[in-house]
């Protein structure tokens, strides 16, 4: 820790000087692009993580397939190639300098994991074993299925977040577990830190830092069917937008075709990539009428629309919302060595033997790809386009660079949550040789926590923030998912409108400091509710279909007025919209077939 | 298949909680009855609970997939993740619901991890290398070594298997098998080149010895992971060390 300068010892009212944590860097979140960029800044600062669940609890865990990288381990691969496939796959809306960082440095990002010691699954020669996923293909698309997502068995995230972790053991970083952060303090486009809740102990605290990065993760729990954490709210995000800052192409969320029946829960593109096949009651593996060519391992969001097609047809699994999941051909050794994880969840969850018995599963919600928009180098974009917000930078999930533009491809996302994790701590350390001093705090830093906390503690209302969240997330799954139309949106948008008002007449039951559960409930009910409203907004202003986002109202894509990503932030109690150009430099777009 | 099954079954919920801030009713048992469909895990209720019934019952929870490490809790007298434990499968109509013996309760079920977090980390837990990296290149490791890692690396760190060891509830110095199985995790991961500095805290009154292979652990793993195993090695592995 650099010595820090009186001067800019100030008071915070409200907080004791106790609660006032002073470090070069803050970053929030533990999943996979915090901790990257945690272990990159803590070989040289002071670096604290703060998060609101004990660091290898985050959702980069449950991460079951593989992290791409074009090392060529199985067959000949190319970063070219490798591009081509994600450029494509984001249905031309991911920038593609960014795309070309993504893909290029993909190599060393791996290689520095098994490194750090990261327990891969092994080629016969002993090198990081490699397996197919979905849109991940041979020269330009033109050749097969490829060998490109490095894996650990089916626990890739599991092993990837243990070692960072472990690597941030290493180096000494700070951890704050079990912080719930409540605000940005941003001054003039400036970031001096974060306000948090201590959850435990209960108490605002101040996190007072020259720069501050945000892992905080995607939301895709604003929708009731969901594979993703139950901690995965949009918190980023929406701290974010309450600081001014736009946010970034938020009508695109992924629905991925293997969700167990109800739960929601994931079973792994693996699971296709070893081979299995995607069945309806007739028994019909129908990918064959929606992409003859790739079959099952055609991109998410066009296996997923295939599967609703199915099921809104009448073609489900007995006329139910369901599709099955066959592995049965595969063969116990295979299902047991390859996909051991996935037999535990079948057979835990839905008490189904996948050796013996299909897998009922539908479509769930499961990868923002929309964020925080941030510039190559992971810095916060204040207008969303060139100007920035200084010590404010983001990464993974939660950010917006844009790589995955309108689809992201499987095995993509840990590998630019790490890879823009780590890219966010260089460019923090570059900022720090800087030698920047500590920004002011203001004296009113902790003003809206305080009172947001007090507020909710004293709540005297009578809704339930169980019965909110409940119906938001109903109406999301039922009017926002896979297909969407215009006439839905628009009763959906009142819908919102309603949830929110009736957000500010809750009540909660627990009034105590002491890891108050319903507190911080109502904190991501109130931070979820924000995020819905921009991306049902967003979803209802791009009048095309593309990728994640499908409108039955306007089914084709329209790259003469929509080749552009959308800029949402509030305005006057309003969504207002800006737009910024897709950065387009090797491949132009084509039509997207499979 | 009869895993989707709508017929709902009533179960009663017996909670053991902890109230900090309570006063005069710090620790008792409440009950909660609800409806029960197949499929429905512990977790699935104690959120319904939460949700409709009682927003002040407090417990962890992340992943829901059996992860993330988060719901580890004594169900039915076993530890278990609550998210994997289907309530119909347990097949009793009462189901009681304690946090995690051994470790100190902050509120119903929600404990304190701090001390299975600090033994962690007095076993290095991280790959120690005496030589760089190849640049350009990873570690060669053969599948066969890297077999060798194969129930070990799987770790969730939910506290089920020390939660469950009698050593620990006679000495909450003992390490604990969970940090046992992580050193172990190292010292047999052929890449790495410092076993001796994985061992250090285990060769300790606290440490290995204090293991009477009571088996606790093996059965309270929910991940089917076996810390006895992994101290059997280490001891093979610190009598090694000892005669050099
Ligand atoms: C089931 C599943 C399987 C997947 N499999 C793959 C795969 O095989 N390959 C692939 O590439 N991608 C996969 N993905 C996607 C990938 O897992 C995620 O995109 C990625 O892990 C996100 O990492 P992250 O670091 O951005 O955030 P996360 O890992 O989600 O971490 C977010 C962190 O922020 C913290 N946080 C959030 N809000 C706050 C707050 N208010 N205060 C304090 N802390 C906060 C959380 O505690 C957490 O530590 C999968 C996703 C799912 C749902
Ligand atoms: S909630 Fe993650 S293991 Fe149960």
């Amino acid at each position: 820790m650099t010595p820090i300068d009186p001067e800019t010892i100030h008071d915070v009212e409200g907080v004791p000087l106790h609660s006032v944590h002073r470090h070069d860097v803050v970053v929030v979140g533990a999943g996979l692009a915090a901790m990257r960029a945690a272990v990159e800044a803590a070989k040289d600062y002071d670096v604290a993580v703060v998060s609101k669940v004990f660091p290898t609890r985050s959702h980069s865990g449950a991460a079951q397939g593989g992290i791409a990288a074009s090392l060529a381990n199985e067959e000949e691969d190319h970063w070219e190639w490798h591009m081509f496939d994600t450029v494509k796959g984001s249905d031309y809306l991911g920038d593609q300098d960014g795309i070309e960082i993504l893909v290029r440095e993909a190599p060393v990002v791996v290689r520095e994991f098994e490194h750090m010691g990261a327990p891969f699954s092994r080629t016969p020669d002993g090198r990081i074993a490699q397996r197919l996923f979905g849109g991940h293909t041979k020269n330009f698309g033109k050749g097969g299925p490829i060998l490109r997502a490095c894996y650990a068995a089916d626990r890739t995230g599991h092993a990837l977040l243990h070692t960072l972790y472990e690597n941030c053991v290493k180096e000494g970083v700070r951890f704050y577990p079990e912080f719930y952060v409540l605000g940005l303090i941003v001054r003039d486009d400036v970031c001096s830190g974060v306000v948090a809740w201590d959850v435990v102990n209960g108490g605002v605290h101040v996190f007072h830092a020259k720069a501050v990065m945000f892992g905080t993760g995607g939301h895709a729990r604003i929708f009731r069917i969901a594979s993703i954490s139950l901690s995965s709210t949009g918190d980023g995000p929406a701290m974010a937008l309450r600081a001014g800052i736009p946010l970034e192409d938020m009508e695109f969320l992924q629905f991925h075709p293997t969700g167990l029946y109800i739960h929601g829960i994931l079973v792994s593109e693996a699971a296709r990539g070893e081979g299995g096949y995607l069945v309806n009651d007739a028994g019909e593996r129908f990918m064959k009428k929606y992409a003859p060519d790739k079959m099952e391992l055609a991109p998410r969001d066009v296996v997923s629309r295939a599967m609703q097609r199915e099921i809104d047809e009448g073609r489900g699994i007995g006329g139910k919302d369901f599709i099955h999941l066959d592995l049965r051909h595969l063969g116990k050794d295979k299902i047991m060595t390859q996909l051991p994880q996935i037999h535990e969840l079948a057979w835990k969850f839905m008490h189904v033997d996948c050796v013996t018995n299909p897998i009922p599963i539908q479509p769930t919600a499961h990868y923002s790809m929309g964020g925080i928009p941030t510039d190559n180098d992971c810095q916060v974009l204040a207008d969303g386009k060139a100007k920035k917000v200084a010590g404010f930078y983001a990464a993974g999930e939660c950010a917006c660079v844009s790589v995955h533009g309108a689809n992201r491809l499987g095995t993509n996302s840990l590998l630019e949550a790490s890879l823009f994790g780590r890219r966010a701590g260089k460019s923090i350390v570059r900022f720090l040789r800087t030698e920047p001093a500590l920004p002011d705090l203001p004296a009113d830093a902790a003003k809206e926590a305080i009172e947001e906390i007090d507020g909710i503690l004293s709540a005297t209302g009578s809704e339930k923030t169980g019965a909110i969240r409940a119906e938001m997330q109903q109406q999301m799954t039922a009017n926002c998912a896979v297909y969407r139309n215009g006439c839905n949106l628009e009763q959906l948008r009142a819908e919102v409108a309603s949830l929110r008002e009736r957000y500010g007449r809750i009540r909660i039951d627990d009034k105590g400091k002491t890891f108050n559960m319903d507190l911080i409930d109502a904190l991501e009910l109130g931070r979820m509710l924000d995020v819905t409203e921009i991306m049902v907004a967003s979803a209802l202003n791009r009048t095309e279909s593309r990728g994640g986002h499908s409108r039955t109202d306007f089914p084709k894509r329209d790259d003469a007025n929509w080749l552009k990503h959308t800029l949402a932030h509030r305005k006057n109690g309003a969504v207002a919209f800006d737009y910024k150009p897709v950065v387009i430099t090797r491949f132009q777009p084509q039509e997207r077939k499979y | 298949m009869a895993n989707h099954d709508t017929e709902k079954k009533l179960i009663t919920f017996r909670v053991k909680r902890f109230d900090p801030d309570g006063g005069e009713r710090k620790r008792y048992t409440q009950e909660y009855k609800i409806e029960v469909m197949k499929g429905q895990s512990v977790l699935d209720c104690l959120n319904e609970i939460r949700w409709k019934q009682d927003g002040s019952l407090t417990f962890r929870r992340s992943c829901k997939s059996g992860i993330c490490g988060s719901c580890a809790m004594t169900i039915n007298g076993v530890n278990r993740l609550a998210c994997e434990t289907q309530v119909l499968a347990l097949g009793s109509s009462t189901i009681t619901v304690e946090p995690l013996k051994g470790f100190a309760v902050i509120k119903d079920l929600a404990v304190d991890i701090d001390p299975m977090v600090e033994k962690l980390l007095a076993v290095k837990p991280y790959l120690i290398t005496k030589t760089p990296p190849p640049s350009d290149a990873e570690r060669i490791q053969s599948p066969a070594e890297r077999a060798r890692l194969d129930g070990l690396y799987e770790c969730i760190l939910c506290g089920a298997c020390t939660s469950s060891c009698p050593s620990f509830w006679a000495d909450e110095r003992y390490l604990g098998p969970h940090a046992f199985l992580k050193a172990y995790r190292f010292i047999a991961d052929s890449r790495d080149d410092a076993p001796g500095e994985h061992l250090d805290a285990l060769d300790d009154k606290h440490g290995l010895w204090r293991c009477h292979t009571i088996f606790n652990c093996v059965e309270a793993c929910p991940k089917s992971l076996n810390p006895t195993k992994a101290i059997e090695a280490l001891r093979r592995e610190l009598v090694k060390e000892k005669i050099g």
